[in-house]
């Protein structure tokens, strides 16, 4: 076991972190999945709309690699195949029935083919991010590599000592299935928060890394640990979603019940909700907003996490659900020049740092403002900060603005995914939308190169 | 703050696209930001953003400028009145350097603020902060007897060509400020150098006019030094005493306005440190590469004045302090990699020290160094970016 330190990274201060305390959220009338949420897979529809469908039902799949499922978390019936311009799958919801019947599967059987099977068959494999590109994983591939962390150091984030307790053995038998789906290693990193019994895993390689935010992001991990060379494949899968696999491998049954943390300064009680994945963010929001101005819900942490639309379903592939102000009404004034004492900066402009050097626990509320206007790069060694992968952040931003693929290649386009940019979007001066920039490059490279 | 609020509100139509005056519209949004942060936000990616901005970081620069501004302002006056041999107070003194100085900052903004203006409206973007920086820059390194009219067209001549052509803030390769005083160096060299235009010895405003005292000279230290005829590293005030480091290091020499205090400009360096603003690895490198290079002149160079003046002296004299603090750190035009920023200030520190002893046509290499430097960030961080590809290609080929 290795320990490894991470210098380079920004904690930010942002109140409404969830209290150890776990509730069921109201019991969803209906369930939705949505293709946008699993990001590189092009859906064809499984199902029509008035089908009955059991837990594990495929309701759609990857056009060019059709083993690649997704799966329904409920059994009901398909209440609608929703699609908008140029009949764009937006989603296909299910209207929950009162009994929940499930999809077979033989999980008992444990070389590496029926677990690859029975994973990809359940709809699991949808779980799996892949690099490089960030999509996720072609099922015909066999990952070099294949990481799991098991903390998360992202602001607000679920708290997996919490959320897993007791559920140890099923991120054993999660991380013992996926050791059979490579040839290589399970890098599973923890770090000193973690406790004992969810450190002590068997069939993988345990790390600690321990540090600020990037710290818990595979991406980090992978970069430090083994990084990702031209041509590698490497899985990367959250460690809810490993336990949720483990539990299927273990009862043959799935359980797409996971637990969500309702984070956030407009959160009235943040806390953790039980529920289903894709169920309405309404239905675990429910009773839990301040609602005295306009709120921005996200699917997500704040740094990643979409912002939910009216009738928006759960991210499946999210453990918060973060309630931040929209703050379109502030009206700040002579923001230049103020003090800004309530406002949180990684920067010495500002005194949030010698406020949090006083007490360490003083937190910020946030907006979701851009906060300045979009410039050209001007401050330099300020992404860096805050950036600990061994990979010049600037320059390949800007070979991927150019849409220079040689450069992209060399200065390690293959080993990220855009959640590794969101601090140095965070803390951009110039308000780049990084996060956005890379997204779309890994999209071009992988049209251009795949 | 409500009044001023539905004040922006109600003008806001007037000033957007269709309105009466939709031609003013970036000199509007750049007073609406000025007043309120902008409520836009985010529509992708994070959905929090840090409080910095680039006004924040730009104007911040401009407080690190105001010490040694406000000591040049005083300096241009102790030194007129010296000249003049007649006994002035010390506001006097300010009074007297605000007035002569106050113009050419004028000049300096509206000349470059309105070009700003036409360019964002005429590429339809939000004006940028860049110029604020530069415009007050601009009159602090240039001579107090520059003509204002020769000042505005290469403040003009430096925004449009070193600056707006090439995209605007961010994108330029050279420090705006000073291809502002290259141009009037190359162009006008009379009035930016020689004796006759560092002290101002007529009237500022047609107050303070006075005959200059016998014995009088303008030359600065430098200027001193570069066309002294003896071997000895010795410099004078205006009034022919002879001075030292003390003297130099507190700013009471004659010189470009902002320049010549590097103890004001010190303390600008340290708010600049603190606040991150500026790095604090260029301008060391910058100080380390001139004491280096001047150290080297003293044991083994020629054996004239300026050769022979000590290290510690080059670094307190003519621009070298101001060029180190705000010029050579200019992040847009200066190496971007950390292992740059060493090489790149410690071969400023070089060339400037380099041109001032080997070049007796250039009493100053400051600029000459920094503009030379700024072709050359751009090299020096694509081998920095170099060693980081060379390392990834290894690790392929290693296994």
């Amino acid at each position: 076991m290795e320990t490894l330190k991470v210098k380079k990274g920004l904690n930010i201060a942002i109140s409404g972190n969830a209290t150890h305390e776990t509730v069921s959220a109201r019991k969803p009338q209906t369930v939705a999945m949505v293709p946008d949420d699993f990001h590189g897979l092009t859906p064809k529809v499984a199902v029509k709309e008035g089908d009955a469908v059991k837990v594990g039902s495929v309701l759609f799949f990857d056009k060019k690699h059709p083993e690649l499922k997704v799966t329904s978390p409920v059994s009901g019936t398909v209440a609608e195949v929703k699609r908008g311009d140029r009949r764009k799958l937006l989603y296909i919801s299910v209207n929950v029935a009162e009994e929940q019947t499930y999809d077979p599967f033989e999980t008992g059987n444990q070389t590496p083919e029926n677990i690859r099977n029975v994973v990809f068959g359940s709809g699991f494999g949808a779980f799996i991010m892949q690099r490089p590109y960030g999509v996720v994983a072609n099922p015909e591939v066999t990952p070099n590599n294949i990481f799991v962390s098991a903390f998360d150091t992202a602001p607000l984030a679920a708290d997996y000592n919490y959320v897993l307790a007791g559920k140890e053995v099923d991120v054993q038998t999660g991380l013992s299935a996926l050791a059979k789906l490579t040839n290589g290693k399970v890098y599973y990193t923890v770090n000193k928060e973690t406790n004992a019994a969810l450190r002590n895993m068997k069939n993988v390689e345990v790390n600690e890394m321990n540090g600020p935010h990037p710290a818990g992001l595979v991406g980090t991990q992978i970069n430090a640990l083994c990084p990702i060379n031209k041509g590698d494949v490497v899985w990367t899968m959250n460690i809810q979603d490993v336990a949720l696999l483990g539990k299927f491998i273990r009862t043959g049954k799935i359980d797409f019940t996971k637990t969500i943390a309702v984070v956030g300064p407009e959160a009235k009680a943040p806390k953790y909700i039980n529920t289903i994945i894709g169920a309405p963010v309404a239905d675990i929001v429910n009773g839990n907003l301040i609602n005295d101005k306009k709120l921005r819900i996200i699917n997500g942490n704040v740094l990643t996490g979409e912002a939910c639309a009216e009738g928006a379903f759960q991210n499946p592939l999210k453990n918060e659900i973060t309630v931040i102000a929209e703050g379109d009404t502030a009206d700040e004034m002579f923001g230049w020049i103020a003090p800004r004492f309530n406002m949180f900066s990684n920067s010495n402009l500002f005194t949030a740092k010698l406020a949090r050097c006083l007490n360490k626990n003083k937190t910020f509320k946030f907006d979701a403002r851009i906060l300045g206007g979009e410039r050209a790069f001007i401050a330099s060694n300020e992404i860096e900060k805050v950036f600990p992968l061994d990979i010049m952040p600037e320059q390949l931003v800007k070979a991927m603005i150019a849409k220079n693929l040689d450069k992209m290649e060399q200065l390690g386009a293959y080993e990220i995914i855009p959640e590794d940019f969101a601090l140095c979007e965070y803390v951009c001066t110039s308000k780049i939308e990084i996060q956005h920039i890379v997204r779309e490059s890994l999209d071009y490279m992988r049209n251009e190169l795949e | 703050m409500n009044f001023l609020k539905k004040t922006v509100d109600r003008l806001e139509p007037t000033f957007s696209e269709g309105g009466k005056l939709s031609k003013l519209h970036s000199v509007f949004d750049g007073f609406k930001t000025f007043m309120f942060v902008p409520n836009t936000t985010s529509k992708s990616g994070v959905n929090i953003h840090d409080a910095i901005d680039s006004k924040r970081l730009m104007i911040t620069v401009v407080i690190a400028l105001i010490p040694a501004l406000l000591f040049g302002m005083w300096n241009v006056g102790y030194q007129h009145f010296m000249a003049i041999g007649t006994e002035a107070g010390f506001w006097q003194q300010f009074w007297f350097g605000f007035l002569a100085v106050l113009p050419k900052l004028l000049v300096s903004y509206i000349v470059g603020l309105t070009i700003e203006f036409i360019g964002a409206q005429i590429k339809k973007e939000e004006i940028q902060e860049g110029f604020l920086v530069s415009g007050i820059l601009i009159p602090m390194i240039v001579p107090v007897d520059t003509p204002l009219w020769m000042l505005g067209l290469a403040t003009a001549f430096a925004v449009i060509f070193a600056k707006e052509v090439f995209g605007g803030t961010g994108y330029n390769i050279f420090n705006v400020a000073l291809v502002t005083r290259a141009f009037l160096f190359f162009a006008y060299p009379t009035s930016m150098s020689g004796d006759k235009v560092w002290v101002r010895t007529r009237d500022a405003f047609w107050w303070g006019a006075g005959e200059n005292v016998d014995g009088f000279t303008g030359a600065t230290p430098l200027g001193q030094l570069a066309t002294s005829n003896s071997a000895d590293p010795i410099f004078h005030n205006i009034l022919n005493q002879a001075i030292g480091f003390k003297e130099a290091f507190l700013g009471l020499i004659p010189g470009s306005i902002g320049e010549t205090s590097t103890l004001a400009i010190l303390i600008g360096a340290l708010l600049l440190i603190i606040t991150g603003v500026a790095s604090w690895k260029t301008m060391l490198s910058v100080f380390i590469g001139g004491a280096l290079t001047a150290f080297a002149f003293n044991q083994w160079g020629p054996d004239t004045a300026i050769a022979n003046l000590p290290w510690y002296e080059h670094l307190v004299l003519g621009g070298f302090a101001f060029g180190a603090v705000f010029m050579a750190t200019d992040p847009v035009t200066s190496a971007r990699t950390e292992t740059g920023k060493w090489i790149y200030g410690l071969l400023i520190g070089m060339m400037a020290i380099v041109v001032r002893v080997l070049n007796p046509g250039y009493p100053e290499g400051m600029m000459l160094a920094i503009l030379l430097m700024n072709i050359f960030g751009c090299l020096i961080d694509y081998f920095v970016v170099q060693s980081n590809i060379k390392k990834r290609m290894k690790r392929i080929s290693n296994k």
